[in-house]
């Protein structure tokens, strides 16, 4: 880890002032991966604003009848919280498959976004990575790599890393809006679809903020009721990533929403997939998954994520 | 004390504390974290600045340059000591590849530089500045399938008997598949460290985390070139080894030229992505089992060959370890092949041999067991043998494989399974049971201890280790026993090179080594304390020595007496095959639709004589099957065969087993005694735990899903596109 | 046997000219992000003050000193153990002002003013809390090295099944959530056990859980 300065702005227009301003600067707020990726020396900030002391920290309630989660709402405390365990299950479930009780304790909202992917080779700084070192390569897609838990679609001749997620998953079925201010004082709300972004020939550029531009709050419209189900998949049975993992909105007239983690650099999900799901299973992932470019070792997603929505759905 | 003949009767006849369950006596300081690890031995050297290693970033080839200049100018740097500073160091016993010294990378992450500052922040990063160039190796072909196939029916068979082509050709049935055990990563808690004294260049003090500290304090001479009597090693606690820390690794030497460089004491630990490929691991194996068999159920032939890598010189995983001796069978035909790959190093590994060969033929006897249509619990017991089949005039010293068995199908209520694969469902869960027998060898080592009475109060010098395998409290216990005193008046000192040699721990040959090695300090100080007293015999009962006229209590006796002894073993052991039996009985559930697997219900009956502390021994037994868990499900060092390197070596990406993959688990000792094995009649127990109880898991998915995966981890990725339709 | 170790530089003659020869030569430092020249634009140390134990602790430490290493090589508290340093074994969990959380991931820098809680506050060897002494019953360790950790998370599972904070497998999110074998299972599943001690973990935890109705 670089040495750095720290400062704790109390303000957040004015920590994404200095964040534009100080040459280095990277916002902290969980740590539970920036300071995990700074031990590596994969993220190398000169200077660190620690967020925690913003505010930020409530969920309200809008006017058009959702809800407003401060950037720095813990996951433990967003999934506890009584009106999202009411009202947006699929959130709850979703935070609660990921990670673990202490990660999840200082994990924030706005740092969950964020995360960077767990690609083992943007993770090892001796090996190629577009990501990591612009221009360098992908050892991911090298021959002999190890790509099992790595991306299916969306991904690029670049890079095929996968946003490692479960809460972001959830948050963009249920159409999740992201709040934030820029360094110069302005908000703007981005789409939770526009968020992320697909890594094509720049990988290293993940999401739409802007330098400097601080997450304030992540809005959620409306309840949109049915039944909500998270199903992740994994290799053991806790305290791991997602293989797959599939959100499911279902209404009871068969229509619905359907997103996917573990399979692409964002939570993958689409109109036209939604609307095949009164169809099943079979029908929404041909859409979803439609142009899908699998490695040999991970094609097995393709199935998986299939045949996880098809229990969802109880097809037999 | 010679160890020359089968052991008649003798004072654990009467045990009234060997045996008997008790609880850890170093569990308090356990709990309250007050038990110093080697990163931590702020009362020995609290002085002691930071190391921080820096890894080779290729799998195999040269260095060409290293800058180390602006690591050496970086704040609070004290010292930086790169691996073409020194002339390659003198191996140590057992290391395959050089631990440091010369241009030449034998394997990923292998040490090329240390650095020494005064904080652990100003190490890390300032290991971060040294430059290093490589001229990689020609690349590897390091496909361990397509070298079996090169290798498959070359060279000598290991075990040869009989005509087994004969006895293929006139099978009622035959076997005859390929199985896949993945390379597997010891993982334990504390990652390898050491604190090492050499400041001034003359004595050195290695505060270490270290299963055996003689063969750890010969190596350290060796590696440096100095006299043993000037060295001293210490690890009274040990955060887990499994086999990873039978060997002098990195961490003592890296701290040790440190220590030199910077002229302070040094401490270094592994930082964790290092620990894969910097270490030891358990070669992945390929195996073909060919079975062949009587109507009758006998097998009539066994045919096991197998591959494991190694780095030229080195050992791999021989799979075929049990084989030879755990079934009967007329003829047999065993080969291990060992093929040289420039990949990290491979030794031992908790139950080195039959922990890989076991998740193979035991799947092989499942298979057999449905194609003559038995159940695999009688199939198994049908071939049961009381002599080692190959060699039909040894007897083993005792053996009670059946008994483990029909014990085990009765408590687990086998005989009400399902025995249709597929045929049993829990919602969305496909439900199936199955089996597999253990086994592991049964080795001891020769093992010494001093015994002192002081005072009323028994103190026991070894340098015997304490992995967490409990080592503190049976010693006590065994030793409170032979004394015919009070466990609570037992002093245990332990793992320190200035006290007697022990077995160490490893091979599961500690417990009953160094409790012997106890027992014969504490005979010779009975001796010694009855001679004192002019007894030509004294009994040692309730603290009390008696004997004649004498009738006195142990705390009356003034003077300090000590004697010092150790175990060794007679011949006479040669004449018998000793090892350790079990069965694993689980419930596995398979979801129908993804092909996730969750163990449901565990059970393990185990035959391994004289259980001298069942609270500790269970506790060697139940971990043994959480680390089959992670062996049957999950765990596998991912090989990155074009950069010739595990990929995915950190704890988030090597998957053991976590809390919610383990459901209930019983475990059943067999009340038996190997009067051949040890004073004690006791044998080993740690590595049976572990043997078996994959393929066990294995058998219980095929049962749940009627789809055999003979490929390790069984992750759905390899039978998703062969589950029954939903 | 080798010659002692001279540490007076030996630097081998090997090292001209073979760099332009090699087939491929990776610089150690390539992969991760280039060296910049800029200097951090203040002070790379703070001082913080923690209460550590019910104790206050003044510290000036490096920013980069994460709350691990605070507690282990500042306040020589090394009950708290760094078993991966990454956030992937639990080892290093402690409670900060009352939720536990993997200390090697947060910066002693960003706990000025909270309250600490190790494992050398909880008991000690001859004043066990609750907790420790049924570890101890159950035999639920065995190198001890995750003890600690596993302790400091089961006291808190307790405490956040009755506050009612929903778990993967909790089930009905609405409602109370009971104390089940598997709602301590999933729950404790940030710490990991090489050793395989879980078993008789959760014995321990269950009959805290009990007795402390």
């Amino acid at each position: 880890m670089r040495a750095f300065s720290y400062e704790k702005p109390a303000d957040p227009a004015a920590a994404a002032a200095r964040a534009a301003e100080v040459e280095g600067a990277k916002f902290l707020a969980g740590g539970t991966n920036l300071l995990d990726l700074m031990k590596l020396e994969i993220e190398t900030p000169l200077h660190v604003i620690d967020v925690n002391g913003l505010g930020l920290d409530e969920i309200t309630e809008t006017e058009e009848g959702g809800l407003r989660i401060g950037t720095l709402v813990t996951n433990t405390a967003l999934s506890a919280d009584a009106r999202i365990r009411r009202d947006y299950p699929l959130l709850t479930r979703a935070i609660a498959a990921g990670a673990t009780g202490q990660l999840r304790n200082k994990a924030t909202t706005g740092g969950n976004l964020l995360q960077r992917t767990r690609c083992p080779y943007f993770y090892d700084t001796n090996q190629p990575c577009n990501k990591r070192v612009p221009g360098s390569g992908c050892a991911a897609l090298s021959e002999g790599a190890f790509s099992r838990q790595l991306g299916v679609i969306g991904t690029s001749d670049a890079c095929i890393a996968t946003h490692p997620s479960d809460m972001a998953v959830a948050m963009r079925a249920l159409d999740a809006v992201v709040e934030t201010v820029t360094p110069t004082g302005m908000t703007r709300e981005i789409p939770l679809e526009e968020f992320h972004l697909l890594p094509g020939d720049t990988p290293e550029q993940e999401t739409a903020l802007m330098p400097g531009e601080l997450i304030t709050h992540v809005r959620l419209p409306a309840p949109v009721g049915g039944v909500q189900e998270y199903h992740k998949v994994r290799d053991r049975a806790s305290y791991a990533f997602a293989l797959v993992s599939v959100a499911l909105i279902r209404q009871a007239d068969g229509s619905g929403r359907v997103a996917l983690g573990g399979v692409a650099p964002k939570p993958w999900r689409s109109d036209a997939a939604d609307a095949e799901l009164p169809n099943g299973a079979s029908a929404v992932m041909s859409v979803l998954l439609d142009g899908a470019r699998p490695t040999e070792e991970n094609a097995f997603k393709i199935t998986l994520a299939e045949r996880t929505l098809a229990a969802m759905l109880k097809e037999s | 004390m010679e160890f020359t003949k089968p052991v008649e009767s003798n004072l654990f006849d009467n045990a009234k504390v060997v045996g008997k369950p008790m609880q850890r006596i170093d569990g308090p300081l356990k709990v309250t974290g007050t038990a110093p690890y080697a990163y931590e031995r702020n009362d020995a050297a609290p002085d002691a600045l930071y190391g921080y290693p820096l890894g080779a970033g290729i799998g195999h080839g040269r260095i060409t340059r290293m800058d180390a200049e602006a690591a050496r100018n970086a704040p609070g740097v004290r010292a930086v000591v790169t691996t073409l500073e020194i002339d390659p160091l003198e191996k140590g016993m057992n290391n395959v590849a050089r631990l440091f010294g010369g241009d030449e990378v034998q394997h990923y992450h292998q040490a090329v530089a240390v650095v020494v500052a005064d904080t652990f922040e100003q190490a890390r990063a300032a290991s971060a500045l040294i430059e290093v160039e490589y001229e990689e190796g020609a690349p590897a072909d390091l496909d361990l399938d397509a070298a079996f196939e090169r290798v498959q029916g070359t060279g000598e068979p290991d075990t040869l008997v009989g005509d087994v082509d004969a006895a293929f050709r006139d099978a009622a049935q035959v076997v005859d598949q390929m199985y896949h055990t993945p390379g597997e990563s010891h993982t334990m808690m504390e990652p390898h460290s050491s604190t090492v004294d050499w400041s001034g260049g003359e004595d050195m003090t290695v505060w270490t985390s270290n299963q055996m500290i003689n063969w750890n304090h010969q190596s350290i001479a060796t590696t440096f070139g100095i006299d043993q009597e000037r060295i001293r090693v210490e690890s009274p606690y040990v955060g887990g080894g499994f086999g990873s820390k039978l060997w002098l690794r990195a961490d003592a030497v890296l701290a040790a030229l440190g220590s030199r460089a910077a002229g302070v004491p040094v401490k270094l630990a592994l930082p964790r992505p290092m620990v894969m490929n910097n270490t030891t691991h358990r070669s992945a194996t390929v195996q073909r089992i060919r079975l062949a068999a009587g109507t009758d159920g006998k097998l009539t032939g066994i045919w096991h060959e197998a591959a494991a890598y190694c780095l030229p010189g080195g050992r791999g995983e021989n799979a075929t370890a049990q084989t030879p001796v755990f079934y009967a069978g007329e003829t047999r035909r065993v080969k291990n092949h060992v093929v040289d790959m420039p990949l990290p190093e491979t030794a031992d590994m908790r139950a080195p041999g039959e922990a890989s060969g076991l998740m193979a033929l035991e799947i092989a006897m499942d298979e057999m067991a449905e194609k003559l249509g038995m159940d695999p619990v009688q199939f198994r017991i049908v071939n049961d043998t009381q002599v080692n089949p190959s060699d039909p005039d040894i007897p083993f010293s005792d053996r009670h494989f059946v008994e483990c068995l029909e014990r085990g199908a009765e408590a687990f209520n086998w005989s009400q399974r399902n025995t249709s694969p597929g045929g049993q469902r829990d919602g969305d869960w496909l439900i199936g049971h199955g089996v597999a027998g253990a086994y592991r060898g049964a080795l001891v080592m020769p093992s010494g201890a001093r015994a002192i009475l002081d005072g009323g109060k028994l103190i026991i010098e070894t340098d015997m280790t304490d992995i967490g395998t409990g080592s503190y409290t049976i010693l006590a216990q065994t030793a409170a026993e032979t004394m015919g005193m009070d466990v609570a008046d037992v002093e245990m000192r332990m793992a320190n090179s200035a006290y007697p040699v022990s077995s160490g721990s490893g091979g599961q040959f500690g417990a009953p080594s160094s409790t012997s090695g106890v027992y014969a300090a504490c005979m010779a100080l009975r001796e010694k304390i009855a001679g004192n007293l002019g007894l030509d015999e004294a009994e040692f009962n309730g603290g009390r020595v008696t004997g004649g006229d004498t009738d006195m209590a142990l705390s009356e006796i003034n003077e300090e007496v000590s004697a010092e002894d150790a175990i060794q073993w007679g011949d006479f052991q040669k004449g018998y095959a000793m090892g350790t039996f079990g069965a694993h009985f689980v419930e596995v559930g398979v979801h129908a639709y993804t092909g996730e697997t969750r163990v449901r219900r565990m059970l393990a009956v185990c035959d391994a004589g004289r259980i001298i502390n069942p609270i500790t021994a269970r506790s060697q037994v139940i971990g043994g099957m959480v680390m089959g868990v992670g062996a049957a499900l999950s765990e596998d060092m991912a090989l990155d065969t074009g950069r010739g390197f595990f990929a995915n070596h950190d704890m988030a990406n090597y998957e053991v087993a976590v809390h919610a993959d383990i459901p209930e688990q019983e475990v059943i000792f067999l009340d038996t005694l190997d009067a051949v094995a040890t004073p004690l009649k006791a044998k080993g127990v740690g590595e049976l735990g572990l043997c078996g109880v994959a393929a066990a898991i294995a058998n219980g998915v095929y049962n749940a899903t009627g789809v055999r995966v003979r490929d390790y981890p069984l992750t759905m990725d390899k039978f998703i596109d062969r589950l029954p339709a939903v | 046997m080798s010659p002692p170790i001279d540490f007076s530089l030996r630097r081998r003659t090997l090292l001209a000219g073979t760099a332009a020869a090699a087939a491929f030569s990776a610089v150690n430092r390539g992969g991760a992000a280039a060296q910049s020249s800029a200097a951090p634009a203040g002070p790379e140390t703070s001082t913080v003050t923690l209460t550590v134990n019910g104790e206050p602790r003044e510290l000036t430490v490096d920013n980069r000193t994460t709350l691990l290493d605070a507690l282990r090589e500042h306040l020589k508290l090394t009950g708290t153990k760094k078993g991966c340093d990454h956030g992937q074994c639990g080892a290093c969990t402690c409670t900060v002002n009352g939720e536990r959380i993997n200390s090697c991931l947060s910066l002693a820098v960003m706990h000025d003013g909270d309250e600490v809680e190790t494992i050398e506050g909880i008991g000690q060897p001859e004043n066990l809390d609750p907790m420790q002494a049924a570890f101890v019953e159950h035999d639920g360790f065995q190198c001890g090295y995750c003890t600690p950790g596993q302790i400091q998370s089961a006291r808190k599972v307790i405490e956040e099944i009755r506050a009612g904070i929903p778990s993967h497998v909790t089930g009905d999110l609405t409602a109370e959530i009971a104390i089940t074998d598997a709602e301590i299972r999933e729950r404790m599943s940030g710490n990991i056990c090489r050793c395989g001690a879980y078993a008789n973990i959760l014995a321990a935890i269950t009959q805290v859980a009990e007795e402390s109705v």
